[in-house]
């Protein structure tokens, strides 16, 4: 069932971006810009936690998700060391995130070369 | 004149009836399919991980290092981009379209140095995204602080 719930949030979050996509002028880095913002804006007001106990992956793993890692990530800082939290909290939980799409994105775009346009 | 501009008319509504509609219901299809699929992939990361141990947000971490690397390794050997002709948002969305929105340009712009060409092309999308995530995640936690 878990893997039900994930298949069809992550399917309708995409497909969200798809009407995005196809309905206005948006282009992708905007979209995604859009959808991080909204997933901080929507864990801070407690709707996304929610759909994270629901769907699982479905909800984490697309971009909504890295919105939903930050805003719990200073939430929970706040919490814990007061109002130093602010500043660490977000980056503190997608550290690992972030540091792995820059190692892994710098050694793979040095091993290989982007493929001839046709 | 007229029956020439009738013609245009009918011509362009036929084509608003006609393209977008089909043509989105098939994006969208493909968004859904292939979307879903990715995060079900993630959902069996999770799981392998939680039975080696993982608490449930380490598990949830890791699964998104392992998705950025899938990506940007997919990426690399040209199989994301072909993925993402039919996909469209259902490979932009999720984490791994994020590692790909990194590899792509810096592998495009490598040829432009490593430092202003792959250093700074890699942040293309992903730069704006940190950005105002981090932004808005500043205001939230700053907003909960004080009215918590």
């Amino acid at each position: 069932m878990d893997y039900v719930n994930a298949f069809i949030v992550g399917g309708i979050i995409c497909v969200i971006g798809q009407i995005l996509l196809d309905k206005t002028q948006l282009m992708p880095a905007r979209i995604l810009v859009l959808f991080v913002t909204l997933g901080v804006i929507l864990t801070a007001l407690g709707i996304y936690e929610p759909i994270v106990n629901f769907a699982g992956a479905g909800a984490t793993v697309p971009l909504p998700g890295f919105g939903y890692a930050l805003a719990k990530g200073v939430i929970n800082e706040v919490n814990t060391e007061g109002f130093m939290g602010v500043l660490t909290g977000g980056l503190k939980a997608t550290a690992a995130g972030i540091s792995a799409v820059i190692v892994f994105g710098y050694i793979i775009a040095l091993i290989f070369n982007p493929k001839a346009k046709a | 004149m007229d029956k020439a501009k009738q013609i245009k008319q009918n011509y362009k509504e036929m084509v608003e009836k006609a393209s977008p509609s089909s043509n989105m219901g098939v994006n969208c299809a493909w968004a859904f399919f292939v979307g879903g699929t990715i995060c079900v992939i993630g959902q069996i990361i999770t799981e392998v991980l939680k039975t080696y141990g993982y608490a449930k947000d380490d598990a949830a971490m890791m699964t998104t290092v392992i998705l950025i690397f899938i990506g940007a390794l997919l990426t690399g050997l040209n199989i994301y981009d072909n993925i993402g002709k039919y996909a469209g948002a259902g490979s932009i969305v999720p984490i791994t379209g994020f590692s790909n929105s990194v590899v792509a340009p810096a592998m495009e712009y490598k040829k432009e140095g490593y430092i202003l060409g792959m250093g700074a092309r890699m942040f293309t999308v992903a730069g704006p995204v940190i950005v105002y995530g981090v932004i808005s995640s500043v205001v939230v936690g700053i907003i909960y602080y004080f009215f918590k």
